[in-house]
């Protein structure tokens, strides 16, 4: 870490004495967010990320009246693209469940560092231990006359672009009004002017610089854009400034500097931000450009930090999303002790944006700055294509890509990454084909989700990579990606593999059926059979290296013991996942939830009355009908699922293990006037016969009475479907999850018998062949349709047979967990809570 | 949705305190200033071998694991991840798995294998077949 700025020492001075909880006294440290902005928002929702809910009681301040916003998406919503709903970020109402004090609307005045007291406004003093500023940016208003009323406010028709006030007000100007001046030609103004040209408004664009986007684009390619700019329609004023708003009652034009008037009844001011930094003046911080900090993100007081487009870090100041997010991760770390000496270096920046409909890339320099500097340029101006590199000591140091951004993969990688130059340099701007899928995970801004269930983002990912862990299975262990629904395991590995540079490791385990025995399932299952091992226990003693348990491991062994035992598994209740222990689903708070079997979603009037007094009984929080036409009662506590269940007296539903859950079915011909098929009998007679058998991954299945569908048994891992005159289309593979994936037809039929032993012999087919938490929609695909049928259609007698007796083997085994554990424990203490005698913790919710 | 268990019965144990333990507050953090004093909070034989069972020791949450190999482990019992209910968790010799998202805690340290922060760990042993931990 530098040294810290200002001389003072470093590390936390806050003297922080514990009351008794017995007193009512909120012990927590008192954190107070100052500006409520995305960096601000973000910081706390790091913060709360880590647990830091726990050690802080935090308020945030925030000018604006609103929860949290969105700004990047400020130009779409001024555009109509976007509704102003769509960009909120964080709501009032998240606040509150997350047990933070939003002052929304409340300014801050100033801070007394010594005091430790934040002066608002509005008068009110609040104390804290720890103190962020992130009070953003604010429109910069170039001097000109007239542009403001006698009381200092902007005259009437004349617009900042920065909030969403702003862009409230503008769009309903926008609807009155013909023409417009957008003062500003870098990107926020030519976002500002495409988006009002949308809405019909003639629109002029005043730049003061010599080309457009001076800051990020060279002359040429400053250039080439303003041409496709202006063939848009939009008028482009370079190298001269507004001088004048013309008044007096409301705008009605502009001056130039060269004297020209041009007439506009809306004059959008988008000429570039100034941090705000009159709070940290004001309470005597160190201030240059922006708020002076260290790589830790302190001020000069080492209990007040600074994060976002205010705070001035080695001498930089960004605006740009990518660091903010960066920088926010740092102090999270560091105000929850998460990681005591995390620091924050600068970022390199690269942006890739679509600039009134022109695609624009550019990253580091656009020009050479030393005689040895490489620079490579072609320029296609009617085109609108224009492309340069600047490579120094071999190693990529600015590249600019404008109206064709097809080369961003590679350039960013090597950007980014500093990754070896093809020695043809041209290579580097045409001629790239890295292949569709490197090119999208390149663009992929760090800060994208790739795995939305556990929140990991493309830059954890890379980071993870970078810490030294090259293979994708450890990318995954290390983050949790890919561990949630799965869907997104391509794009992880696709990241890993881009990450890795080529040098990602093989996971020797990943043809191991479980990570913990370095067996492929047919020879496990081999090794189980030969010697006789009945037990998850055993089967580490005599398997495992070392004879070491393995936690992860123990739940997909528990199940193929089930598969290849039947009945005669020696069965070990630590084994088992905690669902298969209470024979219920864990919720996020800790409860669990009862699914009472309802075969085929077929129920009476007894039932529901018998589950309405459980309900009632028990203060069920919720009931819902689930998806597989099912009742759920959720929120239930653990110890409470033994006598429900008895009071209930219904089997289990299975809506819990990686088992076969349910079956859905339309009426069929009960009451509909199309159905084909009874296919609310066969749905019936599906579940009674394959209820609870374990295998690989969940398996739900869906009869429908005609091709209508009703019960989408198209998208299930067994769907079947009535087509007329008794017969009976067997489809397999099909999900509308986290995947949706139309099953394959493996077969028609002309007997619902004909559906039970087919279905049958598939199931066990891919409960014999599949990986752990192999989905039917994954399994069908990789092992080929072909293949499925010639085992399960075309088998020999022998291979038949045999798969009609292992799955006959599990439904002859199936016992209703429910009348069994309910009555008799099966362990001490199975169903005693896990978190006693206090409310559930809260669990916060990206 | 919130549930809170405000009428949670108290966590059932087949051993009298030991005199001197002291009554407190159940809180989701360890008592404030006190450290090390031992507290009974059960028989060993609640655990059984393998799994995990919770505990309140001294107002403090705990989650306790007896392994397969006989050894016992206490942590605190909601994960500093997202409070998943550590107790109901599966776990080997190296480390704890929370039921809720299967972060996996090492036993070693009490450090996260993969991005959460870190688990409290307590001491506990087994005195005459008293589950004794440390708060």
């Amino acid at each position: 870490m530098t040294a810290v700025l200002g001389g003072r020492p470093a590390g936390v001075s806050t003297l922080h004495f514990a009351m008794d909880d017995a007193d009512g006294v909120d012990t927590r440290q008192r954190l107070v967010v100052v500006g409520n902005g995305m960096a601000g928002a973000r910081v706390v929702e790091e913060v709360l990320e880590r647990g830091g809910g726990e050690q802080f009681a935090i308020t945030v301040f925030g000018e604006e009246p609103h929860g949290n916003y969105n700004r990047i998406m400020l130009s779409h919503v001024l555009a109509g693209e976007e509704h102003e709903d769509d960009i909120v970020l964080n709501s009032h109402d998240w606040y509150a469940d997350q047990g933070v004090t939003l002052r929304a609307g409340v300014r801050v005045d100033r801070i007394d560092t010594h005091a430790k007291i934040v002066y608002a406004a509005d008068g009110t003093t609040t104390g804290y231990d720890q103190l962020v500023l992130a009070t953003g940016s604010r429109s910069f208003i170039p001097p000109m006359t007239g542009l403001y009323t006698a009381d200092e406010q902007l005259l009437p028709g004349v617009f900042g672009f920065r909030t969403i006030d702003d862009t409230r007000a503008m769009l309903a100007a926008a609807a009155e009004h013909e023409r417009a001046i957008v003062v500003g030609g870098g990107l926020l103004g030519l976002e500002a002017a495409r988006a009002l040209q949308g809405h019909g408004l003639q629109v002029e664009v005043v730049h003061a610089g010599t080309h457009l986007m001076n800051q990020q684009l060279s002359a040429e390619a400053g250039a080439i854009l303003e041409h496709s700019v202006e063939a848009l329609g939009i008028t482009v004023h370079l190298a001269t400034r507004t001088t004048e708003a013309i008044g007096p009652d409301r705008v009605r034009g502009v001056v130039l500097a060269d004297g020209r008037a041009i007439d506009a009844d809306m004059l959008v001011i988008a000429a570039g931000i100034r941090p705000v930094t009159e709070v940290a003046l004001l309470s005597g911080l160190e201030v240059e450009r922006g708020v002076v900090v260290d790589d830790q993100l302190r001020t000069d007081d080492p209990d007040v930090y600074a994060v976002g487009e205010c705070a001035q870090h080695r001498g930089e100041l960004y605006g740009l999303v990518a660091p903010v997010w960066e920088q926010a991760r740092v102090l999270a770390d560091l105000l929850t002790g998460t990681d005591p000496d995390a620091e924050y270096h600068g970022s390199r920046t690269a942006t890739k944006l679509k600039v009134a409909g022109v695609d624009v890339a550019t990253m580091g320099i656009n020009r050479p700055e030393r005689d040895t500097d490489e620079f490579l340029v072609i320029s296609e101006p009617r085109r609108g294509v224009h492309l340069s590199v600047v490579v120094r000591d071999d190693k990529l140091i600015g590249a600019t890509l404008l109206g064709d951004t097809r080369k961003v993969a590679f350039l960013t990688q090597a950007f980014d990454r500093g990754t070896p130059l093809p020695a043809e340099r041209i290579r580097l701007l045409v001629d790239l084909s890295d292949g569709a899928a490197e090119v999208g995970v390149a663009e992929l801004p760090g800060d994208s989700q790739v795995c939305n269930c556990n929140g990991v983002t493309k830059q954890a990912l890379v980071d993870t990579v970078k810490a030294g862990t090259t293979s994708v299975g450890g990318c995954m262990d290390a983050t949790r990606a890919g561990k949630g629904c799965g869907s997104c395991k391509l794009l992880v590995k696709q990241v890993v593999e881009w990450a890795a540079d080529g040098d990602v490791t093989e996971d020797a385990s990943a043809s191991w059926y479980v990570p913990g025995i370095p067996l492929a399932k047919p020879e496990l299952i081999a090794a189980i059979r030969d010697q006789q091992l009945r037990s998850v226990s055993a089967v580490f003693t005599a398997l495992a290296p070392g004879g070491e348990e393995d936690a992860k491991s123990k739940m997909g062994l528990t199940s193929l013991l089930r598969l290849v035992w039947g009945a005669e598994y020696e069965q070990e209740n630590d084994a088992k996942f905690i669902n298969d222990r209470v024979h219920g689903n864990i919720q996020r708070d800790g409860t669990f939830s009862v699914v009472p079997q309802m075969k085929g979603g077929v129920t009476t009037a007894a039932q529901l009355r018998t589950i309405a007094d459980v309900a009632e009984k028990y203060e069920v929080p919720m009931i819902k009908v689930t998806g597989g036409q099912r009742i759920d009662l959720l929120g239930v506590r653990k110890e409470d699922l033994p006598a429900m269940w008895a009071d209930l007296g219904m089997p289990s539903g299975y809506a819990y293990g990686k088992s076969m859950r349910t079956v859905k079915t339309c009426v069929g011909t009960d009451f509909c006037r199309f159905g084909l098929g009874d296919s609310t009998q066969l749905g019936i007679d599906l579940e009674t016969r394959f209820q609870g058998i374990e295998s690989p991954a969940k398996i739900k299945m869906a009869v429908v009475g005609c091709p209508r569908n009703c019960a989408e048994a198209y998208v299930k891992d067994v769907g079947v479907v009535a087509v007329g005159n008794g017969r009976w289309e067997v489809y397999v593979g099909g999900a509308a999850g986290a995947s949706v994936r139309k099953g394959d037809l493996l077969a028609t039929v002309d007997s619902p018998a004909a559906v039970m032993q087919l279905t049958g012999r598939f199931v066990q087919y891919y409960r014999e062949n599949a990986s752990w938490l192999e989905r039917t929609y994954d399994f069908v695909p990789r092992v080929g349709l072909d293949q499925v049928k010639a085992v399960v259609l075309d088998g020999s007698a022998e291979v038949l047979a045999d798969l009609d007796a292992g799955i006959q083997r599990s439904i002859d085994a199936y016992t209703d967990p429910w009348g069994q554990d309910g009555t008799q424990p099966a362990t001490p203490g199975q169903f005693r809570t896990a978190l006693p005698l206090v409310d559930l913790p809260k669990v916060p919710v990206r | 949705m919130s549930v809170t268990h405000s009428d949670t019965p108290a966590a059932p144990t087949t051993a009298p305190p030991k005199a001197g333990t002291p009554a407190t507050e159940v809180t989701d953090g360890p008592a404030a200033g006190g450290a090390g004093v031992p507290h009974v909070v059960g028989r060993v034989d609640d655990v059984p071998p393998g799994e995990g069972r919770a505990f309140v020791a001294g107002g403090v949450q705990v989650a306790v694991f007896r392994l397969r190999d006989g050894s016992l482990h206490a942590t605190q019992a909601a994960c500093p991840h997202s409070g998943g209910p550590l107790a109901d968790g599966q776990t080997d010799a190296a480390v704890l798995v929370c039921p809720l998202h299967l972060y996996a805690f090492r036993w070693s340290d009490g450090t996260c294998t993969g991005a959460a922060p870190p688990v409290r760990l307590f001491p506990v042993h087994d005195e005459d077949g008293a589950l004794v931990v440390t708060v």
